[in-house]
């Protein structure tokens, strides 16, 4: 029963919160990896293109509660993100026309493309500190739980109980609907087959025909797509504020080096395995040990590898040590 | 001369807009703003070495900033006697075996060959390493914590003059350089960039979060200062005589003596606070002219061709013998100090230091910003790049706030499109930056003052 008990603990406060955090990491590394594939840049506005769309995401459920609309159980969220998507997709092709085809046209360095996305950060955080405010807000409604704790100690009887957030439910599964129809449409249709060609060898995809302007345009389609469910996911979850989704850059930039810049599926599992690193490794197993461990030798301190402030650190130490070891990343990405 | 014709001018126009500034807003204002001017000419001067002689990118100026700040905690503060005689044995524990695993990895890595069983026991020996540590430091940490947490409850520092901290600030940020270029000097330019933009985050959550290093969060106040303070500086005799000369005319005018007196008080105090100002002023741009003819002598010397020529074709230069890796790493760590010395030189003219302020948005992207449209490659560049994009940083809100004013003059007070854009004025620098940024980079892509060649 104790063994349970620790397995139910470890479960509970690990394992669903980091498949929760790594789907909305996952999101945005691929987001990254998908800009980096096709565009050839890293896109240091990746942060901020997310909260900007989370910001309409976010815009619109207020509107909608108003209104009275709403989805019952689910959050009204759910009902903004196409409408949220369509603007995402909007603001990204109006950036891309007026500031990245430039640069692409002249085949600049990558390092040009990076300064120029900052600018790209800078123009972004502005409009969204402009629009809405830098704010903390919160944007969930309809059930909050899908398993409280206490039902599942009454259900099972053990001393621990699982809390099953409805957020974290509905990003687990929205990330793998979303991620599945993505990598059956780069692997399996001719749009998809062609953005990967052009990803490979751009003057090879050029000769066979294979129409430049369109590859872009499906690029930032796919992007705003997963910038945006990135975004709301992750809002919905903890909350929204454009400042943390600025810092949440770097675990993503984390997650799709480690998996393998340019590589879709190296991005994916990147972001789990950014997301179990950091919170396995900041996580107390006080209680965990305690159940397993007879009481006589129950331990005093938290048995806690680092403090639960250097989350970031963690994540960040991973992508030194994988650049330094396996600079292509787990999954051979392109190469450094 | 014809060559700096351009030059001199855009600095006569830049002195002009902070003289604006003091004649329109006050003097107190104009100095605060050419003082940071001039710290963040001496961090673009650092960016501008790495970037402009080099082309290696460095997004982590942020963390040689803090890293530079630390320094001044550490040199200039009092030692907190009782934190070391309650928890100094722990830490100073805890650093030799961080010195011991350092050195025993080092061995393990030049004796064997490269195997699955190496990688393995190097991991295993940084864990065993991680927990030992915490094992040795943590009942240290908790008793240095718990000595008068309100005012102190950190080790404190040497003693020693402030200005000494300049140096050990750039000391301390060459040779975090030194580890971080080891390890991603060898990595393409725009995974340098994300590199060390992590790696400085993880410096200052460092900083932040290790609060018997220099309190964190909570802040270390009350810094020492190379110049005197305001209110001393109000009791001595020379200073009030002086300022008594200086506005005697005016003070001829008034005709009751405590009238006179109040008044003379007035301006005492606010000539104090200046005369502090200026005492920052000229230190900093002593620095900043050292540093420039310094640099620039170096720019026009075999070593600055020799840099110029690896930036621009490194196969070629590599070809003709020139070390790469070496002076990469070299210049890398030069540029680093030089930042980690304006940080400790920032910190010193706030007199506090806040581990929390330290954002990669305001110490990293807007010094960058300032290299660009200041002029890569050129020192004279980049510090016109500081002081353009400082003074639009700092008087991007008022500038906005005027123009918000004057195009929605036609709406009432409780409009509330105006009422949202007068709040959030603050941000239309982030705007300003961003715009200036994109136009420069795509209409003047080697900024105002471009780099020049001088063929000898």
């Amino acid at each position: 029963m104790d063994f349970l008990n620790a397995i139910i603990v470890l479960f509970n406060f690990t394992v669903i919160p980091a498949l929760a955090y790594g789907s909305q990491l996952a999101l945005g590394a691929i987001f990254v990896t998908l800009i980096y594939a096709v565009l050839r840049f890293a896109n240091f506005a990746t942060g901020d293109m997310m909260s900007f769309g989370t910001m309409f995401a976010v815009i619109l459920t207020y509107y909608f509660q108003s209104l009275g609309f709403g989805l019952g159980v689910l959050p009204t969220a759910l009902l903004t993100i196409p409408f949220a998507i369509l603007m995402m997709i909007l603001y990204m092709l109006i950036i891309d026309k007026f500031v990245f085809s430039y640069y692409r046209i002249k085949k600049s360095p990558p390092v040009q493309f990076a300064m120029v996305s900052v600018g790209v950060m800078f123009v972004t955080q502005a409009l969204i500190r402009i629009i809405i405010g830098p704010s903390d807000r919160r944007f969930l409604d309809g059930e909050k739980f899908i398993i409280k704790a206490t039902e599942f100690k009454e259900m099972t009887g053990l001393a621990e109980g699982i809390t099953l957030k409805s957020t974290q439910a509905i990003t687990i599964i929205v990330t793998l609907i979303v991620v599945s129809i993505m990598f059956w449409f780069l692997n399996r249709t001719k749009t998809g087959t062609s953005m990967r060609a052009y990803s490979d060898n751009e003057d090879l995809a050029l000769l066979s025909g294979i129409d430049p302007k369109r590859v872009v345009l499906i690029t930032w389609v796919i992007a705003g797509i997963l910038a945006t469910i990135g975004g709301v996911l992750y809002g919905l979850d903890k909350s929204y504020r454009p400042f943390v989704y600025f810092n949440n850059m770097l675990p993503i930039f984390a997650a799709a080096i480690v998996g393998g810049i340019g590589n879709p599926y190296g991005a994916f599992f990147g972001g789990y395995v950014i997301a179990f690193a950091e919170i396995l490794l900041t996580y107390s197993y006080k209680k965990f040990v305690a159940y397993l461990l007879p009481s006589s030798l129950e331990p005093n301190s938290l048995i806690q590898l680092l403090s639960t402030d250097y989350k970031f650190v963690v994540s960040f130490s991973i992508l030194v040590i994988v650049l330094l070891i396996r600079p292509s990343g787990i999954f051979k990405g392109k190469t450094i | 001369m014809r060559n700096y014709e351009n030059v001199i001018y855009a600095y006569i126009i830049m002195l002009l807009l902070i003289i604006c500034v003091g004649l329109f807003q006050s003097w107190s204002i104009a100095l605060t703003i050419l003082n940071y001017c001039l710290i963040s000419a001496v961090m673009t001067i650092g960016a501008n070495i790495q970037w402009g002689y080099a082309g290696l990118i460095n997004f982590g100026i942020m963390g040689y900033t803090a890293l530079g700040g630390l320094a001044v905690v550490l040199v200039s503060v009092d030692p907190v006697k009782k934190a070391w005689q309650v928890g100094g044995l722990n830490i100073l524990g805890s650093i030799w075996i961080i010195v011991a695993i350092v050195f025993i990895t080092r061995f393990i890595l030049k004796r064997f060959e490269k195997s699955l069983i190496r990688n393995y026991s190097i991991a295993f020996l940084i864990i065993a390493g991680v927990i030992l540590i915490r094992v040795t430091a943590t009942p240290g940490i908790e008793a240095i914590e718990s000595v008068d947490p309100a005012v102190s409850g950190f080790l404190g520092g040497m003693g020693l003059p402030v200005l000494m901290s300049w140096i050990i600030g750039a000391f301390l940020a060459g040779a975090l350089a030194f580890i971080v270029g080891k390890i991603a000097l060898g990595l393409r330019a725009d995974y340098l960039a994300i590199a060390t933009l992590l790696i400085a985050e993880i410096i200052v959550s460092i900083i932040k979060h290790e609060e018997w290093l220099a309190r964190g969060v909570k802040n270390v106040i009350g810094l020492k200062r190379p110049a005197p303070y305001e209110v001393e500086l109000q009791k001595t005799h020379w200073f009030r005589d002086f300022i008594e000369k200086i506005y005697s005319n005016k003070l001829e005018l008034i005709n009751t003596i405590a009238q006179k007196k109040i008044i003379l008080n007035q301006l005492i105090i606010d000539a104090s606070s200046i005369f502090v100002k200026l005492c920052f002023t000229s230190l900093f741009l002593s620095v900043v002219i050292i540093l420039l003819i310094v640099t620039q002598k170096a720019l026009y010397s075999p070593w600055g061709r020799k840099m110029r020529a690896i930036r621009d074709n490194e196969e070629a230069a590599s070809a003709m013998g020139k070390n790469i890796v070496k002076e990469h790493l070299f210049i890398f760590i030069l540029g680093s100090a030089i930042v980690g010395l304006a940080g400790a030189m920032m910190v010193t003219n706030d007199g506090l230091f806040t581990p929390g302020s330290y954002r990669p948005m305001r110490y990293t992207f807007v010094i960058w910003v300032m290299v660009i449209v200041g002029g890569t490659g050129n020192n004279f560049g980049a510090i016109l790049g500081g002081f353009v994009v400082w003074f639009l940083w700092v008087e991007a809100a008022p500038i906005s706030l005027f123009l918000i004013d004057l195009f929605t003059a036609h709406l009432p007070e409780t409009n509330m499109i105006r009422s949202h854009l007068v709040e959030s004025a603050p941000y239309f620098r982030f705007l300003l930056i961003g715009i200036g940024l994109l136009l420069i980079m795509r209409y003047r892509p080697q900024g105002i003052i471009p780099e020049k060649i001088i063929k000898q």
